[in-house]
């Protein structure tokens, strides 16, 4: 979806507020909200990119107001409430309702570390060829899918080569929407810096995007 | 599936449902914590046991030992460079928001800096949980379109024969910078040389310094 998400050459937001010695929570709220979406029991078939898709969702003024972990907080609220597993007014009160469900097989403390170092993830054996190879000019789709994507703004009709294949990969628009991983072939595409932005971006320079086979036409 | 259908996409409301919350993260904060743990969807030990990994056990000490071990052991480089997760995985350090790592080397003649302009994808197994600049509007705004510009703010003034290389991690690949050894450092051992290991350096907003060890 076109929305403040997408940021990747905006401007006027600002310097970056880089702090010395930055502790991984500012406050201890911070460490316990993203505790929580991190340990809590998701929805079946919750994925992380539908964890992104929901971040997406929220309004815009609070994307850039909201701390970080506070997003974390809406994103685990949704992801609940559009499962049924929490009701509105149960989150309104921080109480269960009368007659709510209770379960007993939340993630436990002694399993933290093991679910931090589980090496499971995106990566899918495809029957299928890659349909462009290392070295090939490809030219990133000018599309504006209203759902969760991950091809960003600024790359959309540009036109970059191939620098890596990484095989296939779980299809972040199909996985954010319940429907299914459909995986495709994931390449890296690296697009000159004036492609991108002009004459005025420096000659050298390169932005290099993951980018999903459906993402991408020859050039 | 083509990129115009979201099958499943439900126009829920953006943002409702905050007027029933608190406004206070904190508050909000406890009382989604409350409700989850009596629904048994939470257990507030294991939220310790998260917060106790990330504050005291993952973190850039994990990145700084891959890089001193790079500078001191052509082969392991050359492996790592190759096949980051290959190299990687003895260390134990493979696994959340660390699955596909590839290892970007700066040198003289490139300089390579990681963002991700759509979220906030960070290297977590090997540098920790991104600091706050790094998932904020302006650095991934302008690391894309002003590369140069974001540097220089982070006080590293690039030759202009420089090629610059910015990685926009749009998908599970997590990239981590192998930060080019410094002058000065040639007796060190691989010990003190991870000590000078910046988190900076592995984002590649900074270089590392014999002189500036310590601060970020």
């Amino acid at each position: 979806m076109n929305s403040i998400h997408d940021l990747g050459g905006m401007h006027g937001l600002g310097a970056i507020a880089a702090e010395t010695n930055e502790p991984p929570f500012h406050e201890p709220w911070e460490g316990r909200a993203a505790g929580i979406l991190e340990v809590m029991t998701f929805p079946a078939g919750f994925t992380v990119d539908r964890f992104r898709y929901l971040r997406e969702t929220l309004r815009p003024d609070l994307y850039l107001t909201q701390s970080y972990y506070e997003q974390w907080l809406y994103i685990a609220e949704q992801a609940l409430l559009e499962a049924g597993m929490i009701a509105p007014d149960e989150l309104a009160a921080g109480r269960v309702a009368p007659g709510g469900d209770r379960r007993d097989d939340a993630m436990r403390a002694g399993t933290v570390w093991g679910f931090l170092h589980d090496r499971g993830n995106s990566a899918r054996d495809l029957p299928a060829a890659p349909r462009f190879a290392s070295g090939q000019q490809v030219r990133a789709r000018n599309v504006q899918p209203v759902g969760h994507t991950r091809l960003p703004r600024y790359a959309r009709g540009k036109t970059g080569h191939v620098i890596r294949l990484h095989g296939g990969h779980v299809l972040p628009d199909a996985s954010a929407h319940g429907g299914g991983e459909c995986p495709q072939h994931l390449y890296t595409v690296a697009f000159a810096a004036r492609e991108l932005w002009g004459e005025a971006a420096h000659a050298r320079d390169t932005i290099h995007l993951d980018l999903w086979e459906s993402y991408l036409e020859p050039a | 599936m083509s990129l115009q259908e979201h099958p499943h996409h439900h126009a829920h409301g953006a943002g409702h449902g905050h007027s029933l919350v608190p406004s206070d993260p904190a508050l909000r904060t406890k009382a989604l914590e409350s409700l989850l743990t009596e629904k048994g969807l939470v257990d507030p030990a294991a939220i310790d046991a998260w917060i106790d990994a990330y504050e005291r056990r993952i973190g850039p000490r994990r990145g700084a030992a891959i890089v001193a071990r790079a500078w001191v052991d052509a082969d392991f480089k050359r492996r790592l460079l190759q096949d980051a997760n290959a190299a990687i995985a003895p260390f134990g350090f493979l696994g959340r928001e660390a699955q596909h790592v590839v290892v970007l080397e700066n040198t003289a003649a490139i300089h390579n800096m990681i963002v991700c302009t759509l979220c906030s994808c960070y290297p977590w197994g090997l540098l920790g949980l991104p600091p706050r600049w790094y998932k904020a509007a302006p650095y991934r705004a302008r690391a894309v379109i002003d590369p140069r510009g974001v540097l220089r703010e982070f006080g590293l003034e690039l030759d202009e024969a420089t090629e610059v290389r910015v990685w926009d991690s749009t998908a599970e690949i997590r990239y981590m910078v192998l930060p080019q050894r410094p002058e000065g450092s040639e007796h060190m051992t691989e010990e003190q040389l991870a000590e000078l290991v910046t988190r900076d350096s592995m984002i590649g907003v900074a270089q590392v310094q014999v002189a500036k060890a310590a601060a970020r």
